[in-house]
């Protein structure tokens, strides 16, 4: 026993000697790099950019992102503001309800401002890169957090500007780490600034799409430069929402100075000094062409700036499989955005002029259409890029929107499935009655308001399939906005014939031909144009809130029938609920109408509720929580 | 042995809820309630449009305490006893907060222990006067008088009068089933504003409805209204 435990110690100690600590310790862990490896290698530099870029920060996106602690779907921030029905169970209160709470949109990260920071301090230090990519990198930093200084000013008014990565001292007194809040114009200033010198650092390269470029950011500066000024410029007709430090609103005198700035960098794109952009006009059916916009990522040249997807790379995303039609699709899901009817009669017909969509004669009686999509002929084409209209195919599928059958006694005979089937008088076998993409009143998935979406839909077969997915990029700046910013600011600065020429092309590619002359400007066709040419593209939200018209067009009244079809095309046009349009079948054997098809517009079940507005919805609330950190920090007006 | 094996969940459980704490606060019992009051007289406002906030300095983070103020003004307020801050948000309400003096501005302190009613004295921009509110043929008549309170500089001007007809003893923008506007550029007379609401066939049918009169006032986002008033018709 002794003589096991002495060769027992004495191994132990051999073994004890014969390592070397300091190497066993000192050894390079294996999963994580170190500053040096990062900073000396221009591939690390470039994920950790890569970091930064996913990190953007979008309204309308095709990523699940967390609201208030809940993960919301990316759809449903598309959208949004009665432009759309959604069409899923678990949330129809959304129209039920009747405005937002003060806190919605709210976003405060200022852990993604520091590591931005962090990397322009640490990326200006790094002189083993090569200059030239070192400094396209820092431009690239700079160009995100511009942008996201730019979605916060947006959303919160004017926010403190910190542009070093704070470091606490540990002194048990943190009040030098506390910055007020900046003036909004300052904020607005900033953006453009760094616009302006980053935009001769970044390459002048259309065919880059999802990393930034001199286009970028000068359509950065377009937009930033043109929201500030119609803030100043709008700010007036909403007096409650302003702060007296400048913290919320810009004063009137400002607007001209920043509408010049708008213009200006706008024609830098427009002339080709940020390298050649034109709008998307590759294929003949100015439907499809526009379609085609949001998915065609072959040399597209109108795209400037998206947040890219790729198959089989992990970074796909669900946007086809949420909202595919229905029938026949990869899921047994999709149709949850429904777009309003209200939304489709904005589209203005061919000669210009606005109309609704003509279900009935001017006596009342309906009329009559031998085929389904004859309803929607002769109007602009970005209606049917934009909407799925019944009678219409996706993926070569056509889909099957109808509500029922009416007897000529006027008798409705539908079914509370899809593709239900009942006898008709005088037969005995039983046929289909309703859509298999409905519409039925409350039923989830299928097209409730008659309509499907169809902009950033992917065609490409597997895209609505859960396993497959779509690799659809998110368009963030694209040349027709660069167009019309520039014609809004043109407009605004009383050069209307300017701002004519503008929005001309954008509206030729939509099929409308016929151009309209300076005199035919003014401010609700501005906001129209917008409204139907960058739909669902996140815009509607800051552009009511810029214009001060959101209180106006989301008052908290309901929408009566005679109203939807009302002052089409005037900017401050109620939207508090969303309407429906439903096809039923002529079953009248012997009549001429026999097989035609009628339309009446509907108010779905589900809709209950009518959007407010509320001024203190112009800024988001500021949590209780940052404030109480930072008593420098004043509230938004109106809450 | 058996029985043995059964109690040795019980055991653990009871084990386990011995360890189990009883919250050592009790529940707030204090109401502070109140109307909103222009010399006494209360100011209907529309449901769950208006707050006042409450702030109990002292205790960790700041944050208020939301008390809505209901349809006939009144609001309140369950709270532990303890000393509170009372205010209105920035610009909310038909109506204009009193400043007392420079370091309190518009603040009510409240010093609470047990129930406490406080009403809040404010300057409405105007004060709707003898309401009559009559039914039948399927319409609502009603008619008012506006008094205008504030005046001078701090006057504003009536963006438009609107007459809401609902169902419920609810009336607001959103749920009505009937409602005529009346422009302020067209009220002639403060003393004489009469308005009528065709009310559409209701199903299921009622012979009766609710209605009040709202006042917008220009430039303010809360409006003013009457008293709820039953209709038959």
């Amino acid at each position: 026993m002794k003589k096991i435990f002495q060769i027992l110690s004495i191994a132990v100690l051999t073994l004890g000697w014969s390592c070397n600590d300091d190497d066993f310790l000192n050894r390079p862990p294996t999963g994580q790099l170190s500053e040096d490896q990062i900073w000396t290698d221009e591939g690390q530099v470039l994920s950790v950019l890569g970091d930064l870029y996913n990190r953007y920060v979008d309204i309308a996106t095709f990523k699940t992102i967390r609201i208030d602690n809940n993960d919301v779907p990316g759809w449903t921030t598309v959208g949004d503001f009665n432009e759309a029905f959604w069409s899923e169970a678990g949330r129809y209160n959304v129209f039920q309800n009747s405005g937002w709470d003060l806190k919605s949109w709210s976003h405060w990260d200022y852990a993604y401002i520091r590591e931005m920071n962090l990397f322009i301090q640490k990326c200006t230090a790094a002189d083993k890169l090569s200059p030239a990519v070192r400094e396209r990198y820092l431009a690239e930093a700079r160009f995100l957090r511009a942008s996201y200084y730019f979605e916060l000013v947006k959303r919160m008014g004017g926010v403190p500007l910190i542009l070093e990565p704070m470091v606490y001292d540990y002194s048990g007194d943190p009040s030098y780490l506390q910055h007020p809040r900046a003036k909004e114009s300052e904020i607005y200033d900033f953006v453009i600034k760094e616009a302006e010198e980053i935009k001769d650092k970044l390459p002048a390269t259309p065919g880059e799409k999802s990393r930034a470029t001199k286009a970028a950011a000068l359509a950065m500066e377009v937009r930033a430069a043109l929201y500030a000024g119609s803030i100043a410029k709008y700010g007036v007709n909403t007096p409650a929402v302003s702060l007296p430090g400048g913290e919320v609103g810009i004063p009137a005198n400002m607007a001209n100075g920043y509408y010049t700035k708008a213009l200006a960098a706008a024609k830098e794109i427009i002339t080709g000094k940020a390298g050649v952009y034109a709008l998307y006009t590759k294929k003949p059916d100015l439907s499809e062409n526009f379609a085609s916009i949001f998915y065609d990522k072959a040399n597209n040249s109108e795209v400037i700036f998206v947040e890219d997807f790729k198959l089989q790379s992990g970074k796909v995303h669900y946007f086809t499989g949420w909202n595919q039609p229905r029938y026949g699709a990869e899921e047994e899901e999709g149709g949850r955005i429904n777009p309003s009817l209200q939304f489709v009669e904005a589209f203005e017909k061919l000669d210009n002029t606005f109309a609704p969509i003509p279900t009935t004669n001017a006596n009342g009686t309906p009329i009559y259409y031998t085929d389904q999509t004859d309803i929607f002929a002769g109007r602009d084409a970005r209606l049917a890029g934009t909407v799925i209209l019944p009678g219409t195919t996706f993926k070569s599928r056509k889909v099957d929107i109808w509500a029922g059958y009416q007897l000529a006694n006027g008798t409705v005979i539908s079914g509370d499935d899809r593709g239900a089937q009942k006898t008709l008088p005088g037969k005995t076998v039983p046929e289909q009655v309703v859509g298999f993409d409905g519409p039925i009143d409350g039923f989830e998935f299928t097209a409730q308001t008659g309509f499907y979406l169809r902009k950033y839909l992917d065609p490409v077969l597997g895209s609505g399939q859960r396993g497959v997915n779509s690799e659809v990029w998110l368009v963030r700046y694209r040349y027709a906005e660069v167009l019309l910013n520039a014609a809004e600011a043109a407009f605004e600065l009383g050069q209307a014939a300017e701002a004519a020429g503008y929005m001309n092309q954008v509206r030729e590619r939509a099929g409308l031909v016929k151009p309209l002359k300076g005199s035919d400007i003014n401010f609700d066709r501005i906001v129209h144009e917008r409204r139907v040419e960058l739909a669902f593209e996140g815009h509607v939200l800051y552009d009511m809130k810029r214009w001060r018209i959101a209180h106006q067009i989301m008052d908290g009244n309901a929408i009566t029938a005679a109203e939807v079809s009302k002052d089409l095309g005037k900017a401050t046009k109620r939207n508090t609920q969303p309407w429906g349009l439903w096809s039923y079948k002529i079953y009248d054997p012997g009549s001429a109408n026999n097989g035609k098809w009628i339309f009446k517009p509907v108010k779905l079940s589900r809709v209950t509720g009518s959007d407010r507005f509320q001024l203190g919805n112009y800024y988001s609330y500021i949590d209780d929580a940052i404030i109480s950190n930072n008593p420098k920090l004043v509230r938004n007006p109106n809450q | 042995m058996k029985i043995r094996f059964h109690i040795m969940p019980l055991v653990a459980m009871v084990a386990l809820l011995s360890a189990c704490e009883k919250d050592n606060y009790t529940e707030p019992k204090s109401t502070l309630s109140g109307q909103i009051v222009y010399n006494g007289e209360p100011i209907g406002v529309e449901e769950g449009q208006v707050r006042l906030q409450l702030w109990q300095p002292g205790f960790g983070k700041l944050a208020a305490i939301d008390a809505p103020i209901a349809q006939d003004g009144s609001y309140s307020a369950l709270l532990f006893d303890g000393n509170y801050k009372l205010v209105f948000p920035r610009n909310r309400g038909p109506f204009k907060t009193i400043v007392k003096d420079a370091a309190a501005k518009d603040t009510l302190f409240v010093n609470l222990s047990g129930n406490q009613t406080l009403d809040v004295e404010v300057m409405p921009y105007y004060m709707i006067r003898t309401p009559q509110f009559s039914g039948g043929e399927s319409k609502v008549n009603a008619s008012i008088k506006l008094e205008k309170i504030l005046t001078g500089t701090e006057g504003k001007d009536i963006e438009r009068v609107s007459l809401y007809v609902n169902r419920t003893d609810f009336v607001a923008r959103a749920t009505n089933v009937a409602v005529t506007d009346v422009p302020g550029a067209d009220i002639k007379d403060l003393n004489a504003i009469n308005l009528t609401a065709n009310v559409p066939t209701l199903s299921p049918a009622q012979s009766f409805v609710f209605a009040r009169v709202g006042v917008k006032i220009k430039d303010v986002e809360d409006m003013v209204f009457t008293p709820v008033q039953k209709v038959n018709l």
